[in-house]
Protein backbone atom coordinates (compact mmCIF):
# COMPACT_ATOMS: atom_id res chain seq x y z
CA UNK A 1 0.00 0.00 0.00
CA UNK A 2 0.88 3.36 -0.70
CA UNK A 3 -0.46 6.57 0.66
CA UNK A 4 -0.20 10.05 0.01
CA UNK A 5 -0.54 12.44 2.42
CA UNK A 6 0.87 16.10 2.81
CA UNK A 7 -0.59 17.77 6.31
CA UNK A 8 0.62 14.74 8.73
CA UNK A 9 3.48 13.19 6.78
CA UNK A 10 4.90 12.07 9.66
CA UNK A 11 1.75 10.56 10.91
CA UNK A 12 1.50 7.02 10.04
CA UNK A 13 -1.68 7.84 7.64
CA UNK A 14 -1.58 4.65 5.77
CA UNK A 15 -1.15 2.46 8.64
CA UNK A 16 -4.07 4.37 10.80
CA UNK A 17 -5.90 3.49 7.13
CA UNK A 18 -5.35 -0.30 7.56
CA UNK A 19 -5.85 -0.12 11.37
CA UNK A 20 -9.50 0.71 10.97
CA UNK A 21 -10.19 -1.86 7.80
CA UNK A 22 -7.98 -4.78 8.17
CA UNK A 23 -4.25 -5.54 9.61
CA UNK A 24 -2.60 -8.04 7.36
CA UNK A 25 1.10 -6.39 7.75
CA UNK A 26 1.12 -5.80 3.93
CA UNK A 27 4.07 -3.15 3.43
CA UNK A 28 2.40 0.19 3.97
CA UNK A 29 4.50 3.15 2.37
CA UNK A 30 3.98 6.49 3.66
CA UNK A 31 4.26 9.30 1.03
CA UNK A 32 4.39 13.05 0.45
CA UNK A 33 5.06 14.94 -2.58
CA UNK A 34 2.87 18.82 -2.00
CA UNK A 35 0.14 18.69 -4.48
CA UNK A 36 1.75 15.78 -6.64
CA UNK A 37 1.76 13.41 -3.30
CA UNK A 38 -1.18 11.62 -5.10
CA UNK A 39 0.14 10.72 -8.24
CA UNK A 40 3.34 9.80 -6.52
CA UNK A 41 1.72 6.93 -4.74
CA UNK A 42 -0.30 5.88 -7.80
CA UNK A 43 3.08 5.67 -9.68
CA UNK A 44 4.92 4.07 -7.19
CA UNK A 45 2.18 1.52 -6.66
CA UNK A 46 2.02 0.95 -10.78
CA UNK A 47 6.42 0.96 -10.30
CA UNK A 48 6.47 -2.06 -7.45
CA UNK A 49 4.10 -3.84 -9.88
CA UNK A 50 6.26 -3.24 -12.73
CA UNK A 51 8.66 -4.12 -10.97
CA UNK A 52 7.52 -7.92 -10.60
CA UNK A 53 7.00 -7.00 -6.65
CA UNK A 54 3.47 -7.82 -6.34
CA UNK A 55 0.45 -7.87 -8.31
CA UNK A 56 -2.23 -6.20 -5.77
CA UNK A 57 -1.49 -2.68 -4.37
CA UNK A 58 -3.68 -0.32 -3.35
CA UNK A 59 -2.76 3.41 -3.75
CA UNK A 60 -4.74 6.35 -1.34
CA UNK A 61 -4.50 9.74 -1.55
CA UNK A 62 -6.33 11.46 1.53
CA UNK A 63 -5.93 14.94 3.06
CA UNK A 64 -7.75 16.73 6.11
CA UNK A 65 -7.63 20.41 4.98
CA UNK A 66 -7.06 23.25 7.47
CA UNK A 67 -8.72 26.88 6.43
CA UNK A 68 -7.47 30.01 4.52
CA UNK A 69 -4.59 31.05 2.01
CA UNK A 70 -1.84 28.11 1.47
CA UNK A 71 1.35 29.12 0.95
CA UNK A 72 3.62 32.02 2.11
CA UNK A 73 6.95 33.54 1.66
CA UNK A 74 10.06 32.77 4.15
CA UNK A 75 9.41 32.63 8.30
CA UNK A 76 11.52 31.16 10.06
CA UNK A 77 14.40 33.34 11.56
CA UNK A 78 13.87 37.01 12.25
CA UNK A 79 10.49 38.43 10.70
CA UNK A 80 7.60 37.70 8.88
CA UNK A 81 8.50 37.80 4.94
CA UNK A 82 4.92 37.58 3.55
CA UNK A 83 4.01 41.04 2.42
CA UNK A 84 7.30 42.26 2.56
CA UNK A 85 9.23 40.94 -0.36
CA UNK A 86 5.82 40.14 -2.07
CA UNK A 87 3.95 37.03 -1.80
CA UNK A 88 4.60 33.60 -1.16
CA UNK A 89 0.63 32.80 -1.12
CA UNK A 90 -0.40 30.62 -3.78
CA UNK A 91 -3.01 32.74 -5.68
CA UNK A 92 -0.10 35.11 -5.78
CA UNK A 93 2.50 32.69 -6.86
CA UNK A 94 0.17 31.23 -9.59
CA UNK A 95 -1.10 34.70 -10.25
CA UNK A 96 3.10 35.68 -10.96
CA UNK A 97 2.70 32.43 -13.51
CA UNK A 98 -0.21 33.68 -14.97
CA UNK A 99 0.84 37.35 -15.63
CA UNK A 100 3.90 36.09 -17.06
CA UNK A 101 1.56 34.06 -20.22
CA UNK A 102 -0.03 37.88 -20.48
CA UNK A 103 2.92 39.59 -21.05
CA UNK A 104 4.12 37.38 -23.49
CA UNK A 105 0.65 36.35 -25.34
CA UNK A 106 -1.70 39.07 -24.33
CA UNK A 107 -3.79 36.96 -22.14
CA UNK A 108 -6.75 38.68 -20.15
CA UNK A 109 -8.40 38.72 -16.86
CA UNK A 110 -11.50 37.49 -18.95
CA UNK A 111 -9.64 34.36 -20.78
CA UNK A 112 -8.04 33.52 -17.09
CA UNK A 113 -12.49 33.73 -15.16
CA UNK A 114 -13.81 32.20 -18.29
CA UNK A 115 -12.06 29.00 -17.29
CA UNK A 116 -13.95 28.96 -14.24
CA UNK A 117 -17.05 29.42 -15.90
CA UNK A 118 -15.74 26.42 -17.40
CA UNK A 119 -14.85 24.37 -14.88
CA UNK A 120 -17.78 25.61 -12.27
CA UNK A 121 -20.44 24.71 -15.37
CA UNK A 122 -18.56 21.18 -15.26
CA UNK A 123 -19.04 20.57 -11.68
CA UNK A 124 -22.94 21.17 -11.78
CA UNK A 125 -22.70 17.52 -13.38
CA UNK A 126 -20.82 16.12 -10.84
CA UNK A 127 -22.50 14.81 -7.74
CA UNK A 128 -18.95 14.21 -6.05
CA UNK A 129 -18.07 18.00 -6.42
CA UNK A 130 -17.83 20.55 -3.10
CA UNK A 131 -19.62 22.55 -5.16
CA UNK A 132 -22.20 22.67 -8.22
CA UNK A 133 -22.74 25.87 -8.64
CA UNK A 134 -22.95 27.88 -12.38
CA UNK A 135 -21.23 30.76 -12.18
CA UNK A 136 -21.46 33.12 -14.97
CA UNK A 137 -18.44 35.47 -16.25
CA UNK A 138 -19.71 38.64 -14.54
CA UNK A 139 -20.22 36.48 -11.30
CA UNK A 140 -16.49 35.23 -11.53
CA UNK A 141 -14.82 38.92 -12.50
CA UNK A 142 -16.68 40.37 -9.51
CA UNK A 143 -16.02 38.02 -7.25
CA UNK A 144 -13.48 39.16 -4.52
CA UNK A 145 -10.03 40.10 -5.93
CA UNK A 146 -7.44 37.40 -3.92
CA UNK A 147 -4.86 38.10 -5.87
CA UNK A 148 -4.51 39.84 -9.61
CA UNK A 149 -6.22 38.20 -11.90
CA UNK A 150 -7.36 35.58 -9.86
CA UNK A 151 -10.52 36.30 -8.05
CA UNK A 152 -12.09 34.00 -5.15
CA UNK A 153 -14.06 32.09 -7.73
CA UNK A 154 -10.96 31.35 -9.41
CA UNK A 155 -8.87 29.77 -6.48
CA UNK A 156 -9.70 26.28 -5.49
CA UNK A 157 -11.36 25.01 -2.68
CA UNK A 158 -10.04 23.62 0.69
CA UNK A 159 -12.20 20.36 1.23
CA UNK A 160 -11.19 17.29 2.94
CA UNK A 161 -11.27 14.45 0.69
CA UNK A 162 -9.86 11.03 -0.09
CA UNK A 163 -9.38 8.39 -3.47
CA UNK A 164 -8.07 5.37 -4.06
CA UNK A 165 -7.36 3.20 -6.70
CA UNK A 166 -6.08 -0.63 -6.88
CA UNK A 167 -3.73 -1.20 -9.01
CA UNK A 168 -3.22 -5.01 -10.39
CA UNK A 169 -0.83 -6.63 -12.52
CA UNK A 170 -2.25 -7.56 -16.44
CA UNK A 171 -1.63 -11.49 -15.06
CA UNK A 172 -3.96 -11.26 -11.97
CA UNK A 173 -6.09 -8.77 -13.71
CA UNK A 174 -6.87 -11.48 -16.51
CA UNK A 175 -7.07 -13.77 -13.44
CA UNK A 176 -9.86 -12.15 -11.74
CA UNK A 177 -11.89 -11.11 -15.13
CA UNK A 178 -11.79 -7.91 -14.07
CA UNK A 179 -13.80 -6.45 -17.67
CA UNK A 180 -13.45 -2.78 -15.70
CA UNK A 181 -9.78 -2.68 -15.45
CA UNK A 182 -8.02 0.65 -16.70
CA UNK A 183 -4.48 0.27 -18.44
CA UNK A 184 -2.01 2.94 -17.33
CA UNK A 185 -0.75 3.30 -20.37
CA UNK A 186 2.44 6.07 -19.27
CA UNK A 187 3.24 6.97 -15.76
CA UNK A 188 5.75 9.83 -15.48
CA UNK A 189 7.24 11.87 -12.30
CA UNK A 190 9.62 15.23 -13.26
CA UNK A 191 11.32 17.26 -10.76
CA UNK A 192 11.96 21.00 -11.58
CA UNK A 193 14.85 21.01 -14.72
CA UNK A 194 16.96 24.24 -14.24
CA UNK A 195 15.58 27.52 -15.09
CA UNK A 196 16.84 30.68 -14.79
CA UNK A 197 14.20 32.25 -12.47
CA UNK A 198 12.81 28.69 -10.76
CA UNK A 199 13.75 29.40 -7.64
CA UNK A 200 12.26 32.36 -7.37
CA UNK A 201 9.56 32.03 -9.59
CA UNK A 202 8.65 28.41 -9.43
CA UNK A 203 8.56 27.26 -12.74
CA UNK A 204 5.30 25.32 -13.15
CA UNK A 205 5.76 25.09 -17.43
CA UNK A 206 9.23 23.46 -17.51
CA UNK A 207 8.72 20.33 -15.21
CA UNK A 208 4.95 19.76 -16.88
CA UNK A 209 6.61 20.14 -20.46
CA UNK A 210 9.00 17.76 -19.37
CA UNK A 211 6.80 15.26 -17.17
CA UNK A 212 4.75 15.52 -20.49
CA UNK A 213 7.55 14.92 -23.03
CA UNK A 214 7.80 11.44 -20.80
CA UNK A 215 4.24 10.50 -20.58
CA UNK A 216 3.74 10.70 -24.43
CA UNK A 217 6.90 9.17 -25.14
CA UNK A 218 6.14 5.94 -22.60
CA UNK A 219 2.73 5.76 -23.91
CA UNK A 220 3.47 6.25 -27.74
CA UNK A 221 0.39 8.83 -27.96
CA UNK A 222 0.47 12.46 -29.40
CA UNK A 223 -1.58 15.44 -27.31
CA UNK A 224 -3.92 14.89 -30.33
CA UNK A 225 -4.88 11.21 -29.59
CA UNK A 226 -6.07 12.03 -25.68
CA UNK A 227 -9.93 12.52 -25.15
CA UNK A 228 -9.97 14.16 -21.72
CA UNK A 229 -8.03 15.66 -19.45
CA UNK A 230 -7.68 16.13 -16.00
CA UNK A 231 -5.37 18.76 -15.15
CA UNK A 232 -4.14 20.84 -12.12
CA UNK A 233 -6.34 24.14 -12.21
CA UNK A 234 -5.11 24.81 -8.52
CA UNK A 235 -5.95 28.66 -10.02
CA UNK A 236 -7.65 29.37 -13.00
CA UNK A 237 -4.18 30.96 -14.24
CA UNK A 238 -2.56 27.59 -14.23
CA UNK A 239 -4.91 25.70 -15.95
CA UNK A 240 -4.27 28.48 -18.66
CA UNK A 241 -0.77 27.33 -18.66
CA UNK A 242 -1.15 23.95 -19.11
CA UNK A 243 -3.12 23.72 -22.07
CA UNK A 244 0.21 24.74 -23.68
CA UNK A 245 2.57 22.81 -21.30
CA UNK A 246 0.45 19.57 -22.24
CA UNK A 247 0.81 20.29 -25.69
CA UNK A 248 -3.03 20.24 -26.16
CA UNK A 249 -2.67 23.68 -28.22
CA UNK A 250 0.49 25.25 -29.62
CA UNK A 251 2.31 27.81 -27.38
CA UNK A 252 0.62 31.38 -27.35
CA UNK A 253 -2.91 29.12 -28.39
CA UNK A 254 -4.61 28.72 -24.69
CA UNK A 255 -6.56 31.39 -24.68
CA UNK A 256 -8.01 30.59 -27.76
CA UNK A 257 -8.46 27.51 -26.58
CA UNK A 258 -11.03 28.97 -23.94
CA UNK A 259 -12.53 31.54 -26.15
CA UNK A 260 -13.47 28.86 -28.81
CA UNK A 261 -14.75 26.38 -26.52
CA UNK A 262 -12.06 23.56 -27.37
CA UNK A 263 -11.82 22.71 -23.61
CA UNK A 264 -15.49 22.59 -22.34
CA UNK A 265 -17.39 19.19 -22.35
CA UNK A 266 -18.08 18.28 -26.01
CA UNK A 267 -15.22 20.21 -27.26
CA UNK A 268 -11.91 19.08 -29.27
CA UNK A 269 -10.00 17.83 -25.99
CA UNK A 270 -12.79 18.15 -22.53
CA UNK A 271 -10.27 19.85 -19.85
CA UNK A 272 -11.42 19.34 -15.75
CA UNK A 273 -14.92 17.62 -16.25
CA UNK A 274 -15.47 16.70 -12.84
CA UNK A 275 -15.68 20.45 -12.38
CA UNK A 276 -11.93 20.55 -11.51
CA UNK A 277 -10.08 21.43 -8.27
CA UNK A 278 -11.87 24.63 -8.37
CA UNK A 279 -15.00 23.31 -7.94
CA UNK A 280 -14.44 19.55 -6.82
CA UNK A 281 -12.15 20.82 -4.26
CA UNK A 282 -8.04 20.06 -4.06
CA UNK A 283 -7.57 18.08 -1.02
CA UNK A 284 -3.69 18.45 -1.58
CA UNK A 285 -3.09 14.32 -1.25
CA UNK A 286 -5.89 12.90 -2.57
CA UNK A 287 -6.32 15.17 -5.81
CA UNK A 288 -3.38 13.07 -7.62
CA UNK A 289 -5.88 9.91 -7.25
CA UNK A 290 -8.92 11.23 -7.31
CA UNK A 291 -8.12 13.09 -11.09
CA UNK A 292 -7.22 9.38 -12.29
CA UNK A 293 -10.44 8.05 -10.36
CA UNK A 294 -12.17 10.75 -12.94
CA UNK A 295 -10.64 9.78 -16.01
CA UNK A 296 -11.26 5.87 -15.14
CA UNK A 297 -14.75 6.55 -14.81
CA UNK A 298 -15.01 7.88 -18.59
CA UNK A 299 -13.20 5.37 -19.80
CA UNK A 300 -15.56 2.97 -18.26
CA UNK A 301 -18.19 5.03 -19.83
CA UNK A 302 -19.36 5.33 -16.09
CA UNK A 303 -19.38 9.41 -15.81
CA UNK A 304 -23.02 10.29 -16.51
CA UNK A 305 -24.14 13.40 -17.44
CA UNK A 306 -20.66 14.60 -17.53
CA UNK A 307 -19.50 11.59 -20.01
CA UNK A 308 -16.93 12.06 -22.70
CA UNK A 309 -18.56 10.15 -25.34
CA UNK A 310 -16.08 7.62 -26.68
CA UNK A 311 -13.66 8.46 -24.48
CA UNK A 312 -10.55 5.77 -24.92
CA UNK A 313 -7.24 7.84 -24.00
CA UNK A 314 -7.17 9.99 -20.91
CA UNK A 315 -4.49 11.86 -19.54
CA UNK A 316 -4.08 13.09 -15.66
CA UNK A 317 -1.45 16.05 -14.30
CA UNK A 318 -1.02 17.43 -10.99
CA UNK A 319 2.48 19.89 -10.11
CA UNK A 320 3.19 20.79 -6.73
CA UNK A 321 5.27 23.62 -6.19
CA UNK A 322 8.83 23.10 -4.68
CA UNK A 323 8.24 21.08 -7.74
CA UNK A 324 6.98 17.69 -8.62
CA UNK A 325 4.73 16.80 -11.65
CA UNK A 326 3.04 13.71 -12.29
CA UNK A 327 1.71 12.50 -15.45
CA UNK A 328 -0.64 9.33 -16.32
CA UNK A 329 -2.38 8.20 -19.53
CA UNK A 330 -4.81 6.04 -18.97
CA UNK A 331 -6.68 3.97 -21.59
CA UNK A 332 -9.73 1.91 -21.53
CA UNK A 333 -9.02 -1.52 -22.58
CA UNK B 1 19.26 44.07 20.74
CA UNK B 2 21.41 45.15 17.86
CA UNK B 3 21.71 48.70 17.85
CA UNK B 4 21.65 48.55 14.19
CA UNK B 5 19.06 46.58 11.69
CA UNK B 6 19.67 44.01 10.45
CA UNK B 7 19.16 42.48 7.31
CA UNK B 8 15.64 40.80 6.64
CA UNK B 9 17.28 38.17 4.14
CA UNK B 10 20.60 36.68 3.93
CA UNK B 11 21.35 37.85 0.42
CA UNK B 12 20.80 41.50 1.92
CA UNK B 13 24.13 43.13 2.92
CA UNK B 14 24.74 45.94 5.06
CA UNK B 15 28.60 46.66 5.44
CA UNK B 16 29.56 48.93 8.29
CA UNK B 17 30.54 51.66 5.50
CA UNK B 18 28.87 52.26 2.62
CA UNK B 19 25.55 51.51 0.62
CA UNK B 20 23.55 47.95 1.64
CA UNK B 21 23.10 45.88 -1.47
CA UNK B 22 21.93 42.56 -2.72
CA UNK B 23 23.83 39.78 -2.99
CA UNK B 24 24.05 36.73 -5.45
CA UNK B 25 26.47 33.84 -6.31
CA UNK B 26 27.71 33.73 -9.63
CA UNK B 27 29.08 30.31 -11.60
CA UNK B 28 32.36 30.91 -12.89
CA UNK B 29 31.70 28.16 -15.30
CA UNK B 30 28.11 28.68 -17.07
CA UNK B 31 27.42 32.12 -15.46
CA UNK B 32 24.16 31.38 -13.87
CA UNK B 33 23.65 33.95 -10.83
CA UNK B 34 21.74 32.24 -7.41
CA UNK B 35 20.51 34.23 -4.56
CA UNK B 36 22.23 32.73 -1.45
CA UNK B 37 25.46 31.28 -0.38
CA UNK B 38 26.00 27.97 -2.07
CA UNK B 39 29.45 25.73 -3.64
CA UNK B 40 27.59 24.03 -6.73
CA UNK B 41 26.10 25.05 -9.50
CA UNK B 42 22.41 23.77 -9.99
CA UNK B 43 22.40 24.36 -13.39
CA UNK B 44 26.20 23.33 -14.78
CA UNK B 45 26.52 21.31 -11.73
CA UNK B 46 30.04 22.94 -11.74
CA UNK B 47 31.66 22.44 -7.82
CA UNK B 48 33.33 24.77 -5.91
CA UNK B 49 33.31 27.70 -8.81
CA UNK B 50 31.02 30.14 -7.28
CA UNK B 51 32.00 33.53 -6.37
CA UNK B 52 30.26 36.13 -4.52
CA UNK B 53 28.91 39.39 -6.15
CA UNK B 54 27.35 42.70 -5.78
CA UNK B 55 23.73 42.45 -7.64
CA UNK B 56 23.34 45.80 -9.76
CA UNK B 57 20.66 48.16 -8.40
CA UNK B 58 18.25 48.43 -11.43
CA UNK B 59 16.36 45.84 -13.56
CA UNK B 60 13.16 45.23 -15.39
CA UNK B 61 9.66 44.02 -14.17
CA UNK B 62 9.41 40.25 -15.61
CA UNK B 63 5.95 39.43 -13.27
CA UNK B 64 3.67 40.59 -10.88
CA UNK B 65 0.14 40.58 -9.12
CA UNK B 66 -1.43 42.98 -6.87
CA UNK B 67 -2.29 41.10 -3.49
CA UNK B 68 -5.94 42.11 -2.31
CA UNK B 69 -5.81 38.89 0.22
CA UNK B 70 -2.77 38.05 2.16
CA UNK B 71 -2.61 36.30 5.97
CA UNK B 72 -4.17 38.53 8.90
CA UNK B 73 -2.53 41.43 9.75
CA UNK B 74 -0.45 41.88 6.53
CA UNK B 75 -1.50 44.77 4.80
CA UNK B 76 -3.03 45.30 1.30
CA UNK B 77 -3.12 45.59 -1.54
CA UNK B 78 0.32 45.29 -2.63
CA UNK B 79 2.37 44.89 -5.78
CA UNK B 80 4.37 41.88 -5.59
CA UNK B 81 6.91 41.84 -8.20
CA UNK B 82 9.90 39.79 -10.03
CA UNK B 83 12.53 41.71 -11.27
CA UNK B 84 15.41 40.57 -13.37
CA UNK B 85 18.11 42.55 -12.63
CA UNK B 86 20.75 43.87 -15.23
CA UNK B 87 24.07 42.19 -14.85
CA UNK B 88 21.76 38.82 -13.92
CA UNK B 89 19.78 37.36 -10.82
CA UNK B 90 16.16 37.22 -10.99
CA UNK B 91 14.60 38.83 -7.51
CA UNK B 92 11.20 39.12 -5.72
CA UNK B 93 10.15 41.74 -4.19
CA UNK B 94 7.43 44.31 -3.12
CA UNK B 95 6.89 46.91 -5.87
CA UNK B 96 6.42 50.57 -4.23
CA UNK B 97 5.87 54.25 -4.82
CA UNK B 98 3.40 53.02 -7.84
CA UNK B 99 -0.72 52.61 -7.47
CA UNK B 100 -1.41 48.98 -7.06
CA UNK B 101 -3.78 48.89 -9.99
CA UNK B 102 -2.83 46.31 -12.66
CA UNK B 103 -4.11 48.48 -15.24
CA UNK B 104 -0.82 51.05 -14.17
CA UNK B 105 1.89 49.01 -14.05
CA UNK B 106 3.84 47.55 -17.19
CA UNK B 107 5.51 44.70 -17.94
CA UNK B 108 8.90 45.20 -18.99
CA UNK B 109 9.10 48.31 -16.57
CA UNK B 110 12.47 49.76 -15.09
CA UNK B 111 12.86 49.65 -11.86
CA UNK B 112 15.27 50.28 -8.74
CA UNK B 113 16.09 48.92 -5.69
CA UNK B 114 15.50 50.81 -2.47
CA UNK B 115 16.50 49.97 1.16
CA UNK B 116 14.30 50.79 4.01
CA UNK B 117 13.26 49.22 7.30
CA UNK B 118 10.93 46.19 6.96
CA UNK B 119 7.71 48.19 6.88
CA UNK B 120 8.15 48.65 10.98
CA UNK B 121 8.21 44.27 12.00
CA UNK B 122 10.70 43.54 14.86
CA UNK B 123 12.02 39.91 15.87
CA UNK B 124 11.34 38.81 19.59
CA UNK B 125 13.92 39.89 21.10
CA UNK B 126 13.19 43.94 19.52
CA UNK B 127 15.98 44.11 16.50
CA UNK B 128 14.91 46.18 13.65
CA UNK B 129 15.15 44.85 10.02
CA UNK B 130 16.09 46.48 6.82
CA UNK B 131 14.35 44.95 3.96
CA UNK B 132 14.64 46.10 0.03
CA UNK B 133 11.80 47.07 -1.84
CA UNK B 134 11.42 47.76 -5.93
CA UNK B 135 10.40 51.23 -7.27
CA UNK B 136 9.86 52.61 -10.75
CA UNK B 137 13.20 53.85 -12.05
Amino acid sequence: MYCGNLGQANAMVGQRILQEIGQTGIPVVNCANACATGATAFREAWMSIKAGMYDVVLAVGVEQMGKGLLGGAGGGDGIPKEGLLGSGTMPCVFAEAGMEHSKDHGTTFEQFAKISVKNHHHSTMNPKAMYQIETPLDVVMNAEMISYPNTKLMCSVNVDGSAAAVLVSEKKAKELGMGRAVRVRASALASDPYTDRDLVMPDVNACTRLAAEQAYEMAGVGPEDINLVELHDCFATAEMLHYENLGLCKDGEAGKMIDEGHVELGGKVPVNVSGGLLSKGHPLGATGIANIYEVCTHLRGEAGERQVEGARLGMTHVIGLGTACGIHILEKV
Amino acid sequence: MSEKSLPAVSYLKIPDEGDPYLEGHKCGNCGAVFLGERSVCSKCFSRDNMSAIKLEETGVLHSFSVVYRSFPGIDVPYVSAIVDLDGGGTVKGNLINIEPDPEKIDFGMKVKLTYQDALGRKDKEGNSYLSYFFEPA
